[in-house]
């Protein structure tokens, strides 16, 4: 048996300015943890005949994108697997510059942990600003703050902390950012990035894969406000099988919180109210179930549900409306224009929605609102207010990623055009005396 | 607190389950394609997970080149009775009859046309949809490729131009025409699918393990011998693919990695027996500590990558 432990999967995005060192870094770790595949290899062999003196750039590894850039070829997320005995790890690489943000909103949105590279002769720069902006925006759970090229400055303790400072002289602006670790490096010499460095006695920290190894990753998921998108209706139509005649199951993925057998649970936006009668997971019934597992659900009264439909428990209820605050971050060449229709897909339901005004663009190099611009073009965050033909049931995406995000799609061509974060519901949902189950 | 977590594979296996059902639930005709590998096996049982008690609500198509390895289609057809669920089979002779494939003079293989094959069968029965076991970590093209990839009317992807895909919100519209391909077990590797077939004690076909076989060297690979051309009231299937005076056939104790159909697979030596036997296999192909450990047990795959990881 080659795990003898439960292993974690953790995934996590790079992000940096040209020259940062990036692709160096992913490399890097990729190199020093063995992880390397046969093509990665080759082009490593080719790179270093090509150079001379068989000189391997490691940079060269995950470059496959590099030489899209150059061909002119639209720059995208690409995604990477390695794993050590500890952990399974997901890297997605965005090395776009021009679609910088759609790009790294994108990689980051599944991301438990952001990795920020500075260059240490250059310091806070502004990207370094947008990038964590955009870290604490999407709500990523952990940052790493990567000084690297450390060898290119001495070394030097004092200048890795004026950094640091220069970090948290903004870092409290973002107050959705709760773990942000800071570790001086040299990716291209291997310098805390796999192994500890012998050049950085001052730094008492751990080398970043040993962070990416240990980093408590077991609360990332909201576990405190059950919260179930139905995503389709399992019947089996089975008219001779007694069992299977009357089964009736909601299948989907728990997007947070805990659900028991037994548990009273209301149906939104309906306000059904039922108890949880069987957990299915596969063939075996269960007693409970926690987020992110995909379970089938059946219910004690036969209550009327369908897809689009949100199974919540009676503590931290949701809110619930059609008329919504958000921040959006734009997608598409097409610009956002107030007025427009869209379709609005959230968690498991779509429904048609017009952007009644454009409140602000933020500027994310001073994290400022700039209030109501005539359009959103591609790349912009800003803040929406948006109605929708059907009430929404859902919570901010501060406090749940899954129930508090949505896309847009462009109606007609049915372009993927906006990633939507919800403002926090006002009030959670009124539940009215009246709704039994039938 | 603990106890409320998912190790990797169950991590892989809900995002998967939540793909599967997305596809059920968003589009009207959508098809599994099942080919008998050991990704379309994981993909069969992630099928179960999603959709039990009720019938898979999608048939399984396979594109058959007609050079197939017998022990891959007899395994094909036993696992979709097993699971009740309708098999489509098209062939790429179909296709080349009805002029939708062209083959290219003097080459053998029909790898390339499947591709017309398939959008010949999504053609001719409206699918909307194609759930396909490919994985990122395959080659790098793929390492782009989204879970929900959208194909244009003439079924082409156009990587330049992909939707983003954010959070676990897939946009799922198509219109009349165009179709999507979903790749649920985008994010796994090949451990993870070995891992997988370990846990659940999936039934893979036998050619994964090590056999004895007629084998020939061509192309840089170990090519299995094809059957022999029995009925000879029609031309031979593998003519141009049967060994050459020059090519002489050897006995070896293979296996295969990865299947395609018997022209384009290379077996590999392996003495590899089990589903353990491949992990361990696996494991020492990749992390190998730069070819200083000798592992007599080590495969030709091993061996190969340990020679090129013997570079640094
Ligand atoms: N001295 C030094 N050079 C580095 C370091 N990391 C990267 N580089 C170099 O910086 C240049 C840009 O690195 P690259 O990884 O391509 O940056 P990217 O554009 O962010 O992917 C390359 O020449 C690297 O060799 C480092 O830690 N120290």
């Amino acid at each position: 048996m080659p795990h003898p432990h439960p292993i974690e999967l953790l995934r996590f995005n790079t992000c940096g300015s040209v020259d940062d060192g990036k692709s160096t870094l992913i490399g890097r770790l990729l190199y020093d943890s063995k992880n390397l595949m046969e093509d990665q290899i080759e082009a490593l062999e080719r790179s270093a005949d090509i150079t001379g003196g068989g000189q391997i750039n490691l940079a060269n590894l995950t470059d496959g994108l590099r030489a899209e850039r150059e061909q002119g070829i639209t720059i995208d997320v690409a995604y990477r697997y390695f794993a050590t005995p500890r952990r399974k790890f997901i890297v997605a690489d965005t090395p776009g510059h021009v679609q910088y943000t759609r790009n790294m909103v994108t990689g980051a949105s599944t991301a438990n942990l952001s990795i920020v590279l500075v260059d240490a002769r250059q310091g806070v720069i502004e990207q370094s600003r947008r990038h964590t902006y955009l870290a604490a925006l999407l709500g990523i759970p952990h940052i790493v703050i990567a000084v690297n090229k450390m060898d290119l400055v001495g070394w030097s303790e004092e200048r890795f902390l004026e950094i640091r400072d220069e970090f948290e002289k903004f870092l409290p602006r973002l107050d959705t950012l709760r773990d942000v670790k800071f570790i001086p490096m040299s990716a291209l010499n291997g310098d805390n990035v796999v192994d500890p460095s012998k050049h950085t006695p001052w730094y008492q920290g751990p080398a970043l894969l040993g962070h990416l190894e240990t980093v408590h990753i077991a609360s990332d998921w909201n576990m405190s406000a059950f919260r179930f998108p139905v995503q389709w209706v399992n019947r089996p139509n089975n008219p001779t099988d007694q069992n299977l005649h009357d089964f009736r199951g909601l299948s989907g993925q728990i997007a947070g919180g805990l659900v028991r057998k037994g548990q009273p649970v209301i149906v939104l936006p309906s306000g059904l109210r039922s108890s949880i009668k069987e957990i299915w997971t596969h063939q075996s019934a269960v007693e409970e179930a926690f987020c992110p597992q995909s379970v089938t659900l059946c219910l004690e009264h036969d209550v009327d549900v369908s897809r689009g439909d949100m199974i919540v428990g009676f503590e931290n209820l949701p809110g619930m409306g059609s008329d919504l605050q958000a921040r959006v971050c734009w997608m598409h060449q097409r610009p956002l224009q107030p007025g427009k229709k869209y379709f609005l897909k959230h968690s498991t339901q779509t429904v048609q929605a017009v952007i009644t005004s454009l409140e602000s663009r933020i500027n994310i190099s001073t994290f400022e609102p700039e209030p109501h611009p005539p359009e959103l073009t591609i790349n912009d965050i800003g803040v929406i207010r948006i109605k929708t033909a059907k009430p929404l049931v859902f919570d901010g995406y501060n406090t749940n990623r899954l129930t508090g995000s949505f896309i847009l799609i462009e109606q007609g061509t049915n372009a993927t055009v906006a990633a939507g974060m919800l403002t926090a519901p006002g009030a959670a949902v009124k539940l009215d005396d009246n709704d039994f189950a039938i | 607190m603990n106890s409320y977590h998912l190790d990797h594979l169950q991590y892989l296996e809900t995002e998967a389950i939540h793909v599967m059902r997305e596809v059920a639930a968003e589009f009207e005709r959508p098809v599994l394609l099942f080919s008998g590998g050991k990704d379309s096996i994981c993909l069969l049982r992630l099928a179960e997970k999603a959709f039990l008690p009720s019938d898979l609500p999608m048939p399984f198509l396979n594109i058959e080149t007609g050079h197939e390895f017998p022990e891959l289609l007899e395994f094909r057809d036993r696992r979709a009775a097993q699971l009740g669920a309708k098999l489509l089979v098209r062939t790429v002779d179909d296709a080349i009859a009805k002029g939708l494939a062209m083959p290219k003079p003097g080459v053998v293989s029909r790898n390339q046309l499947q591709t017309p094959a398939l959008l010949g069968a999504i053609e001719e029965f409206h699918f909307d949809c194609c759930i396909g076991g490919a994985r990122r970590d395959e080659e790098k093209a793929r390492a782009k490729e989204r879970f929900f990839s959208f194909r244009d009317g003439f079924g082409q992807w156009d990587p330049k131009n992909q939707r983003p895909e954010i959070w676990n919100l897939y946009n799922a519209r198509v219109n009349q025409g165009e179709n999507m391909r979903v790749f649920p077990l985008s994010n796994w590797t090949e451990m993870d699918v070995w891992e997988y077939i370990k846990r659940e004690q999936l039934e893979v076909p036998n050619i994964y393990f090590s056999h004895t076989r007629d084998c020939f060297r061509r192309g840089g690979q170990w090519t299995p011998l094809p059957p022999d051309h029995t009925d000879t009231t029609k031309p031979d299937p593998y003519a141009g693919a049967r060994p050459k005076p020059n090519e002489p056939i050897k006995k070896l104790v293979v296996r295969v990695r990865t299947i395609a159909d018997m022209i384009s697979t290379g077996m590999i030596e392996s003495p590899a027996e089990s589903v353990d036997d491949i992990i361990a296999e696996i494991a020492a192909a990749r992390v190998t500590e730069r070819g200083t450990r000798a592992d007599d047990r080590a495969s030709e795959a091993a061996m190969e990558d340990r020679k090129k990881a013997g570079y640094f």
